[in-house]
């Protein structure tokens, strides 16, 4: 199948995906309790600040003209205003994606730099104290609650120590070097959780291409234990990962929310946090489109690297 | 139906497979210390009114962020409540955040798997595009703006994660489903004359629970994370009801003056989180077949 057939069935099956979550999150408004109109002015309970929102949401018409509405406004890609601030929406999430983009890239640096080589060693060295050891700091990767670990972080690295500041965010642009020391922690506190799910998923990967034929034939060719391990059975055993390692990043573009909390980085989580805490619902809904819209396309690029990196999916039809 | 040929005894099979599965997860140390462990917890917090030495929202000004001693063993908190009565006490709405979730989202995604696995066509196509949406907002994203949107409180962070829970449910009993439709003995009963709801519920149902008791253990401790985790955003249990992420919440602002208050809750978390980890590991290795 060609590479533009396939992406184009996959697109396909993610407009009604996307339909049904543009009707979820439009849906949100209706939980608010009472009159939406009110809600949505938050503190303002001036009666004319609240008919303009009314009007301007069109909350008199029914539901499903609003979403209607809602969502025209939407695919041109206009979100509203901040309620508490009076940006539009649209330029908030303009400026704060980078920061999160950064902090996920990062994060994913850790991720890969310890979670695949301890995979490898892991998967080597099965039933051995190093693959148990391994296994333990995968499993506690994946059970520490993050933001607690970045409190725990800050405690000893900030406070304690004095070697990192405890929080704030410094863009790479105006000084380098405190951009790097300012995400670092929140990197590696979301790092390790990737880096647990991605040793295991290597471990596993490894021990199958390691028990396979062609890793047996090259042992037999008595190919250097060193090159089966790397060339013979990690080159396949990479390709789940990668897709995985794609899928993880859409998660950590979202999952940022707590660690950016803890370390005031002001990304997307943040936004959303403070969108929650203001009552701007506004902002609320944007960044939960935004970050399901990314997440599926993220999803979907994981698809297209697997379909690419898998020979015999490209040979069928 | 009672006149039951042995094509139709298969959940008798599947009692004896499942205590061929409980036998093998006792054999695995790990699983069963990690099963102390959580029976442990769950002892903690039944017995909390008998094991905490203080009222847990007990206010104390005398003895404002203390640090460990004799009286009280963890310390005390920003208005000088006892740490360790906190503990014992929030373990209630840890567990209580961790079973209800998911127990919602297992009461709702059985049904709705069944009946998507089972008649497909538009029935499935319809649960399956809106699972395929929810599916695509992360899980602790959709808990915060269902939080936010339904009001701050536990009962409305237990039901935003039920909720955010409910997708992997739906999709994992629909798959179980769809594979296990096309079995032998499920089509011996269709032959036999059963109606569509008996091969349902007798036939079909028993046999999709071992793959949900995995993801149940995995999602209880996802479930007690996310309560701790919007609890910290201050979505969850609210003042002065303890709960461990609503302590890290207010320890957060007292860091250099008192680490015990940050240190011992977030241990509770992890300590709980991965026995269950740990637990649904051994789990899935006895009872999916692909990790035998």
């Amino acid at each position: 199948m060609a590479l533009w057939l396939y992406v184009a069935r996959r697109l396909a099956v993610l407009v009604p995906t996307l339909f049904f979550v543009s009707v979820l999150i439009f849906s949100l408004q209706q939980l608010l309790p009472g009159d939406a109109a009110v809600a949505l002015a938050g503190e303002e309970n001036d009666p004319t600040a609240v008919a303009a929102i009314r009007a301007r949401y069109h909350l008199d018409r029914p539901v499903p003209v609003q979403y209607g509405l809602w969502l025209g406004r939407v695919l041109v890609g206009d979100f509203g205003e901040s309620l508490r601030s009076r940006i539009p929406v649209r330029e908030l999430l303009v400026s704060k994606l980078p920061v999160t983009v950064e902090l996920a890239l990062c994060s994913m640096l850790i991720a890969l730099v310890i979670g695949i080589p301890a995979g490898i060693v892991s998967a080597t060295r099965k039933g051995t104290a190093v693959d148990v050891v391994a296994n333990f700091f995968a499993l506690s990767g994946l059970s520490v609650p993050h933001f607690w670990l970045g409190i725990m972080l800050i405690l000893l690295f900030a406070v304690r120590l004095g070697w990192l500041p405890a929080s704030g965010y410094v863009p790479p642009w105006e000084d380098l070097r405190r951009n790097l020391t300012t995400i670092l922690l929140p990197s590696f506190v979301l790092g390790t959780g990737v880096a647990g799910v991605m040793m295991r998923h290597t471990r596993s990967a490894m021990l199958q291409t390691l028990g396979a034929d062609y890793v047996r034939t090259a042992r037999a060719k008595s190919v250097p234990e060193r090159l089966v391990v790397l060339k013979h059975a990690l080159r396949n055993a990479l390709i789940p990962v990668i897709t995985l390692g794609a899928i993880e990043f859409g998660r950590l573009l979202s999952g940022a929310v707590l660690t950016e909390q803890v370390f005031a980085i002001p990304g997307f989580g943040k936004l959303l946090v403070d969108g929650v805490f203001n009552r701007d619902y506004a902002v609320v809904q944007a960044v939960v489109l935004v970050s399901a819209g990314l997440y599926v396309l993220l999803n979907l690029g994981a698809d297209v690297l697997y379909f690419l990196a898998n020979p015999r999916l490209r040979g069928s039809t | 139906m009672s006149a039951t040929p042995v094509v139709l005894g298969a959940p008798a099979v599947a009692v004896g497979r499942r205590y061929k599965a409980a036998r093998q997860l006792a054999r695995r140390p790990a699983a069963m210390i990690a099963l102390a462990v959580i029976l442990g917890f769950v002892l903690v917090a039944l017995a909390a009114p008998q094991l905490a030495p203080f009222d847990p929202t007990a206010i104390d000004y005398r003895a404002v962020r203390k640090a460990p001693s004799a009286v009280h063993p963890l310390g005390t908190d920003e208005v000088g409540r006892d740490v360790l009565s906190r503990l014992l006490w929030g373990a209630r709405a840890s567990l209580l955040a961790g079973v209800i979730p998911v127990t919602i989202a297992v009461a709702l995604s059985v049904p709705l798997g069944l009946l998507s696995g089972y008649l497909g066509g538009w029935v499935d196509g319809l649960i399956m595009r809106i699972n395929d949406a929810m599916l695509s907002i992360p899980f602790l994203i959709v808990a915060i703006a269902l939080a936010a949107f339904l009001g701050p409180g536990l009962g409305n962070a237990m039901i935003a994660i039920g909720i955010a829970a409910l997708p992997t449910f739906v999709r994992l009993v629909r798959g179980t489903v769809l594979a296990i439709k096309t079995e032998e003995y499920v089509e011996a009963a269709q032959a036999l004359g059963c109606s569509r709801r008996r091969v349902a519920l007798r036939h079909i149902l028993p046999n999709t629970l071992p793959p949900l008791f995995i993801q149940v253990s995995l999602t209880v401790a996802a479930a007690i994370i996310a309560e701790a985790s919007l609890s910290f955003l201050g979505l969850g249990q609210q003042p002065p009801a303890p709960s461990w992420g609503s302590m890290l919440n207010a320890a957060q602002r007292y860091l250099s003056q008192a680490p015990w208050m940050a240190l011992y809750p977030g241990l509770m978390i992890f300590g709980i989180v991965m026995a269950l980890n740990v637990l649904g590991d051994g789990l899935r290795d006895v009872l999916d077949p692909r990790h035998q």
